[in-house]
């Protein structure tokens, strides 16, 4: 090991090592006065934030290839970060208010965005598996976190079990694809593949590659799982599983069969247009029946994932990849963003004993809260694609790269699927504005600012997207 | 600050202007929140007109233009770019024209949530008026998609008993017609490296083959927006429940924006497929006017019986524009302002006497006239613009326009001409009809029961009569004298026409 292998994982050590003294201090600081834990945890993370910062643009690979440091790597934890800090902002007064507070909470949050950081800097597939335990195993604890609550033992629970299976398929999929090539390396996969006598044992593998990561970014079929775990984990947790966790099993998708399987990209091309457009049906279909906001915001967290999958389907064509991978971070980065200030109000309208949850309860709250309401109007806009909105861009990004590839079908999906969304995410605003009702509204400072904040990024990156953009298409430049 | 300063980012914008100060008065203030709205949609309308005399209008190209780089990294080529030309002079007019006299009709028509339906009001506004502009796609499209928000919320919050449910099915409606569009604006700025329109036309050269398709593809937004016949079923029951403000700005200028679509985009971008699909759509203009028609008159619900004559005379405008010839584009861009005008006020009308009386049966009305003699002879006045009367505006424009729809090559048939001109017979039948039972005749129910209680109906007061007079000077201005109007959009509707006929050759 030398010290430039260190400096790739920079931040990621940071962080880890972070998390590691904050376990200990966490012991002296008094139980009553655990959000300190939470602000050391920020501060940790800021740091993190602020070396990936100054490491942006360098491309450095490192631990003999097991991971690399690159443009690619450096966008993805900067949005993961971000990720984290959000999380932590949301949590704050909610483990306070709804009686979790207990300072493991922050460290495992930081344990599992450390497990999200690796995986985007992976470029091995032994390094994928371990990152991906290493995001999941504490995002298991804090999904039963609110323990002796059954709801969230049964999301903790089931999250656990699913999981690990999927974990086998990730596993199984991994030893596949050494046996056809002899090596996990992805370099060396895709020098190996061009050569490789057993095609049909690549391609098996890369499916069930696709199959465990799939688990953990919640793409129909292999979604059961989300629905069940958002609603039974506390709502922080929530969020930040839904914006953190799918950051990192599309970044490793996105490296994984950019980099390693380009060879086999005819025949999965066909699989993932399938999967992306299977995702965004049930995706949104099933949310129209749902009446609980957190399981409305499950199926639609799962809906996107079929969105975002749609930046994979031209993979393999090297004229439209760059640019459709590209769309697919930049969707990432708009779904995270608007995903967090949804969260946030649902946050600030749930109360003890899971009550304020329905969607009963928002009617009425542009009355008692306007600009609470007209936050998560923002939202809902965005996340059906309507100006002025991050949703719109981002969708005319992704839009523009499948028909780019010649997918017209899948894009015609896509809009269709958009347009089936409209309907329940308006009947949240419907609810906001035309129903008369009472809703009871917790109001926290670093839960209104992180609401704030998000609303206003979604409508003015919307209107000035051209450095987003930039950003975004550099990052992929390299990884060809 | 040379970027606000262009006249037409400024007319576009400046109502925001008038959100950002309604946001500091208090709810309770109501008559502060609707003078303000007053004062800025009146100030945007003057500057509109600072906007026409700059206006050249010998010149058929696009004017007034503001174009800066948006959007041009990562192989992307998004432009701000606004500009205007004698195809869209006048509904930016009609525009700035109708929002503040529909403002000025919701002063006590309005007392729930003042604050907000003005700044929902004052938004919808931004965003017609940038539909209007927008020279580059995806600045079109943000606009187009942007109105659609305000009004959703001006017919789900302030409208009639069914009030959810029409907002609903109209904002569903119209973003399943704009989707498809999304996808046909995509393939343009992949295609053409732009999503300029002007650029793109002049570049030309769409495969044919293609060509069809994104006709369809746009067509499928605008001609739910007009509404075309068989589109149009959202219409009435959005038009029925919103509030008469909502259906003055829906009728007046929300339709026109559809119209207006086929204008900008789908003849000049995709000529072709234009001159193929013209006897298709003239055969669906020929449906909707006369269905709309007979709709109409049986109509128990005089707001009902307006939204449906909107589907007959958007039928005209649109035979008038596939007519692709000068009467015709002339004529259906003229009858655009008309309608605009007639049933905006029609609207307008109708919310006066419903204020009072809170229903809209026509029967239980009868004998208006001799109560409420102003509210009856506008009424007449503007009954008589609508099933175009000559000397009235409507006359000059269905006139101009069956005149083109009889010559169009186009078209190739002058039987849609021979039978939409029943429409117009049709049209004095259902509206002479409504009159006759609301304001002639013994004295209906509705009046007998008011002077019961001792109130009577009331004449219109000032307020109302000035909300109607300018819309008055207009109806005769352009019935009597419409060669100023029609000298605007000359020389752009050559223009046009000169790109169809390059393509026309191209053709055979």
């Amino acid at each position: 090991m030398t010290s430039s292998d260190l400096l790739t994982i920079l931040p990621l050590t940071v962080l880890t090592g972070w998390a590691c003294v904050l376990l200990l201090l966490d012991l002296f600081i008094p139980r009553a006065r655990k959000g300190v834990t939470a602000f050391l945890a920020a501060a940790g993370v800021l740091v993190a934030l602020a070396l990936t910062l100054l490491q942006s643009g360098s491309e450095l690979p490192g631990f003999g290839g097991m991971v690399v440091l690159d443009r690619f790597s450096t966008f993805v934890q900067a949005l993961l970060l971000l990720s984290g800090l959000l999380g932590l902002a949301l949590a704050y007064g909610y483990v306070k208010r709804m009686g979790l507070e207990r300072g493991e909470y922050y460290t495992l949050l930081l344990f599992s965005l450390a497990g999200m950081m690796l995986m985007a800097q992976a470029t091995d597939l032994i390094v994928i598996f371990l990152a991906l335990e290493l995001l999941s195993i504490p995002l298991y604890v804090l999904a039963a976190f609110a323990r002796p609550k059954v709801e969230s033992e049964e999301a903790g629970l089931k999250y656990f079990l699913l999981g690990a299976f999927s974990a086998g398929f990730m596993v199984y999929g991994i030893a596949l694809v050494f046996g056809a090539t002899g090596t996990t390396s992805l370099n060396g996969i895709l020098a190996a593949s061009s050569s490789s006598d057993a095609p049909v044992l690549l391609t098996i593998g890369a499916a069930l590659i696709l199959v465990g990561l799939g688990f953990k970014v919640a793409a129909v079929p292999f979604h059961m799982w989300t629905p069940d775990v958002y609603q039974g984990a506390p709502t922080p947790v929530t969020a930040f599983m839904a914006a953190g966790a799918k950051i990192a099993g599309f970044s490793a998708l996105l490296r994984v069969f950019a980099s390693a399987f380009p060879s086999i990209g005819d025949g999965m091309t066909d699989v993932l247009w399938a999967l992306a457009a299977l995702t965004m049906i049930a995706g949104n279909l099933i949310a129209i029946s749902q009446t609980d906001i957190k399981r409305l915001l499950a199926y639609s967290s799962i809906a996107h994932a079929g969105y975002i999958l749609m930046a994979f389907v031209p993979f393999g064509d090297a004229k439209v990849q760059a640019v459709s991978i590209a769309a697919g971070l930049f969707y990432l980065v708009s779904y995270a963003i608007t995903n967090f200030g949804a969260w946030g109000v649902v946050i600030a309208l749930e109360r003890a004993e899971g009550r304020g949850l329905a969607l009963e309860d928002y009617a009425g709250l542009a009355r008692r809260s306007p600009a609470l309401a007209a936050c998560m109007t923002i939202f809902m806009l965005s996340l059906i694609g309507l100006p002025p909105t991050l949703g719109l861009v981002g969708k005319f990004y992704l839009f523009r790269a499948v028909i780019a590839g010649g997918f017209y079908w899948l894009a015609i999906i896509g809009v269709v699927t958009s347009l089936i969304s409209a309907y329940y995410y308006l009947r949240v605003v419907v609810l906001m504005y035309m129903r008369e009702g009472a809703p009871v509204r917790t109001s926290e400072t670093l839960l209104d600012l992180t609401t704030a904040s998000t609303a206003v990024v979604t409508v003015a990156v919307s209107l000035l997207p051209a450095p987003l953009f930039a950003l975004a298409s550099e990052a992929v430049v390299r990884l060809f | 600050m040379d970027f606000l300063l262009q006249p037409l980012t400024l007319v576009t914008f400046f109502p925001l202007l008038g959100v950002v100060v309604l946001l500091f008065i208090k709810e309770e203030q109501k008559n502060a929140l609707r003078w303000t709205a007053l004062v800025t949609s009146t100030l945007t309308f003057a500057v509109s007109l600072w906007v026409l005399t700059k206006f050249d209008a010998a010149n058929p190209t696009l004017q007034l233009v503001a174009r800066y780089d948006w959007i041009t990294v990562a192989g992307w080529n998004i432009q701000y770019y606004l500009g205007v030309d004698g195809l869209s002079i006048l509904l930016l007019l009609l525009t700035a024209f109708l929002t503040p006299l529909s403002i000025l009709s919701t002063w006590t028509a309005v007392q729930e949530r003042v604050r907000d339906f003005m700044m929902f009001f004052l938004l919808l506004e931004v965003g017609m008026s940038g539909v209007f502009l927008a020279q580059d796609l995806f600045l079109f499209y943000i606009f187009w998609e942007f109105t659609l928000v305000p009004m959703y919320f001006l017919i789900g919050i302030w409208g009639g008993p069914r009030r959810i449910y029409a907002a609903i099915k109209f904002f569903l409606y119209t973003m399943a017609g704009s989707i498809l569009m999304l996808l046909a604006i995509l393939w343009l700025g992949i295609y053409g490296g732009t999503f300029s329109v002007p650029d793109l036309v002049a570049r030309g050269n769409i495969p044919a083959g293609v060509q069809m398709w994104l006709f369809i593809a746009f067509a499928a937004a605008f001609a739910i927006k007009v509404p075309m016949w068989p589109l149009h079923s959202w219409l009435p029951d959005a038009h029925v429940e919103a509030p008469t403000a909502g259906s003055v700005i829906l009728a007046g200028v929300l339709l026109k924006m559809g119209t207006y679509g086929f204008l900008r985009f789908n003849i000049p971008l995709f000529p072709q497929a234009a001159l193929e699909a013209a006897p298709w759509i003239a055969l669906l203009a020929t449906i909707g006017i006369i269905y709309g028609a007979a709709v109409s008159y049986a109509q128990p619900d005089v707001k009902k019986l307006v939204a449906f004559s909107s589907v007959s005379h958007l039928g005209f405008v649109m035979l008038g524009l596939f007519a692709l010839n000068p009467e015709g584009v002339s004529g259906a861009i003229l009858q655009m302002i008309n309608h605009g005008l007639s049933t905006g006020a029609l609207f307008l009308l109708v919310g006066m006497i419903y204020e009072q009386t809170h229903t809209r049966e026509i029967s239980v009305y009868g004998g208006l006239w001799k109560v409420t003699p102003v509210f009856g002879a506008i009424m007449l006045i503007i009954s008589l613009s609508s099933m175009g009367l000559p000397g009235l505006n409507g006359f000059v424009g269905e006139f101009t326009i069956l005149l083109g729809a009889f010559g169009s090559q186009a078209i190739g048939n002058s039987i849609y001409a021979v039978v939409s001109a029943l429409g117009v017979i049709m049209a004095a039948i259902y509206i002479l009809f409504m009159f006759q039972r609301m304001f002639l005749g013994p004295q209906g129910k509705v009046v007998e029961d008011a002077k019961q209680h001792g109130r009577g109906i009331r004449d219109l007061n000032w307020r109302e009569i000035a909300t109607m007079v300018p819309i008055l000077i207009f109806v005769f201005w352009i019935g009597l004298y419409p060669k100023p109007f029609f000298d605007l959009m000359g020389p752009a509707v050559e223009n046009l026409l000169g790109t169809l006929q390059t393509a026309a050759i191209a053709m055979r």
